[in-house]
């Protein structure tokens, strides 16, 4: 009877705090806003093949380079493609890209920043420099200088992409775990003979989650800023595939003659990542009331 | 403070040994052989294993980096693949367009972006704020690549006042500055709001106030330079990382500078020249993060004292 009670409260209290979150995260409307769009866009990714009016990749050269029409409202490209249904198929690639990148970049530099931070020393001496190393190359350098050396593909993207990130997520869990090393929990932990491999899995990670989870929202933006401009560059997701950067670099030679080619995909780019940035933040102040001015 | 920047320096020396490391194993990394890529696909069995004897590349590889490291520090990276220039030389003669580049454009963005954060702080909760804001956001969320290209529309398409691209004159200048300052203003104008807001709460603020000095007084000489403080911090590492940005920005605009060097030699496996490149570049966020952290200790008189 005790036990069950026990667990009914423990619940509650968890309940609780996720309650609190939303209801602080509900009161900022700009952040609302950017989470709206964020799962409309999961939507319109989900559901392409119904909500795009045409194949993305049929080519037409009778109609191409046209203006909005009802029949196509965003225009056509080069190819007599219609520009709607590639920008909503190209919605696939961003959101893949960007999630799979943070993936990357949080899995790594979470562990690394865990074990860093856990063990202090030497280790995360050795670690942090590493990491030292990988932050004094910019970004998006670093992930030209990897896809270039990969090739060009989408997994090699999204492994260059997600490189490029590890760092952050390595500072960022390292900071959380020194503090947490030395709390009781864990000193319990260590006490009833959990191994080291367990705490940081069942201990320090979970304690975390809070400030990976704002950073990964904030690097699914940043993530997709880059994976279009390597696209861009020529050195991310290959034509024919409708992926926006690649969209844009493809629209770049019409930008006289056609500029619809080159304003919507980019306009495309821009509002996912508002959005983005947007819930991120709301997402950090509500998560962290005390940062909140 | 000659102690603190010479500590500095010798800080600097590990990072770069690092990243020549990593860009060296890297590009080792890499499908292909130096030597097949140089001759191309027709070359003779013999003829290649003649250019890897002479490129020292059947030896093994930490000879090889040793190799690499002694003539790197003489100022010999290597020759392009490509040109058959010194690599060296390749990079000094595009170096001035990319460094014009990004000065003028951290410039710019410091000229905007702290205005821009001033006033959101100062009339927090008001239309001013929401519009600053709302404008910082919008530029750092906003693809540089497509701000390019958009402003490229406006100003060399729509109304003809400025050349779409090529390098020589100010009138050059004046789009690529601009694509390249947009994320770094909005940077520094959040920062300098929040550091802002911080500030004016602050009990040696309010003492100014209460011993009636003029309102400017106080801005200037209490908030202003106590603000400034973080704001170039965070301006200073986040212009290192902003300087990527050239590599988008000289490809939209056509400019012969380093980032543009770095993609068409990627895009051409020149992997001397990658190499060289992204040496110059950790080299460049180096030295501007070892000037942000000095020019740090000149603001703030307590990190000075520190360090007398």
């Amino acid at each position: 009877m005790i036990a069950v009670n026990e667990r009914t409260v423990i619940r509650d209290k968890k309940r609780s705090q996720l309650g609190e979150v939303w209801r602080r995260l509900r009161r900022n409307k700009a952040a609302l806003l950017g989470m709206s769009v964020i799962v409309l866009l999961f939507v319109v990714a989900v559901f392409a093949p119904l909500l795009a009016p045409y194949d993305p990749n049929r080519i037409d050269m009778k109609i191409r380079l046209q203006a909005s029409s009802s029949a196509h409202p965003l225009g056509t490209d080069n190819f007599g493609r219609d520009i709607l249904s590639r920008i909503i198929w190209g919605s696939r690639i961003s959101l893949y890209v960007g999630f799979v990148a943070v993936g990357i970049g949080a899995v790594f530099g979470g562990i690394l920043g865990a074990i860093g931070g856990f063990y202090g020393k030497r280790i995360d001496n050795v670690i942090m420099r590493l990491m030292d190393v990988l932050l004094a190359v910019p970004q998006i350098i670093l992930a030209i200088a990897i896809v270039g050396v990969l090739g060009t593909s989408l997994t090699n993207l999204m492994v260059a992409v997600g490189i490029s990130q590890v760092p952050r997520y390595a500072r960022l869990v390292r900071a959380s775990a020194m503090s947490l090393r030395g709390q009781e929990f864990v000193e319990a932990a260590r006490a009833i003979g959990a191994s080291d491999v367990r705490i940081i899995l069942e201990n320090i990670l979970p304690n975390c989650m809070a400030p990976i989870i704002v950073q990964s929202t904030l690097g699914v933006a940043a993530a997709i800023l880059s994976a279009a401009s390597l696209s861009f560059l020529g050195l991310g997701i290959q034509p024919p595939t409708p992926e926006w950067g690649s969209m844009l670099s493809a629209g770049r030679q019409f930008l006289r003659s056609a500029p619809h080619l080159s304003i919507y995909p980019g306009l495309a780019i821009a509002i996912v990542v508002l959005a983005l940035n947007v819930f991120g933040d709301g997402l950090r102040d509500s998560l962290d009331p005390k940062l909140r001015q | 403070m000659i102690r603190y920047i010479l500590k500095r320096i010798a800080l600097l020396i590990p990072i770069l040994l690092g990243v020549s490391i990593l860009i060296f194993g890297v590009i080792r990394l890499a499908p292909g052989d130096p030597a097949e890529v140089m001759l191309g696909p027709t070359a003779e069995r013999e003829d290649i294993e003649l250019l890897r004897e002479k490129l020292g590349l059947n030896r093994p590889i930490v000879v090889q980096y040793g190799i690499f490291l002694k003539n790197a520090l003489q100022g010999d990276l290597g020759r392009s693949i490509k040109t058959n220039n010194p690599v060296t030389e390749e990079l000094l003669q595009r170096f001035p367009a990319t460094i014009t580049l990004a000065f003028s454009s951290i410039v710019l963005a410091l000229l905007v972006g702290f205005p821009l954060g001033m006033i959101a702080a100062l009339k927090q909760n008001t239309v001013w704020d929401a519009l600053s804001s709302f404008l910082a956001l919008a530029g750092f969320s906003i693809p540089n690549f497509w701000a390019g290209l958009m402003l490229m529309l406006l100003f060399s398409i729509v109304v003809p006042i400025l050349p779409s691209s090529g390098y020589g004159s100010w009138k050059h200048m004046v789009l690529p500055t601009v694509v390249l300052a947009i994320q770094t203003m909005a940077v520094i104008a959040r920062m300098t709001r929040s550091s802002v807001l911080e500030i004016i709460r602050q009990d040696y603020v309010r003492t100014a106030r209460a011993k009636g000095i003029a309102n400017k007084l106080v801005l200037f000489r209490h908030i202003v330079r106590n603000a400034l403080i973080p704001v170039v911090t965070i301006a200073g590492l986040y212009f290192g990382h902003s300087l990527g940005g050239v590599v988008i920005t000289e490809t939209i605009f056509s400019i012969p500078g380093i980032g543009r060097l770095l993609v068409d030699a990627i895009r051409s496996q020149d992997y001397p020249v990658v190499q060289g490149g992204i040496l110059v570049f950790a080299l460049c966020v180096g030295v501007v993060n070892l000037v942000v952290d000095v020019l740090y200790a000149f603001l703030d008189p307590r990190i000075k004292a520190q360090y007398r």
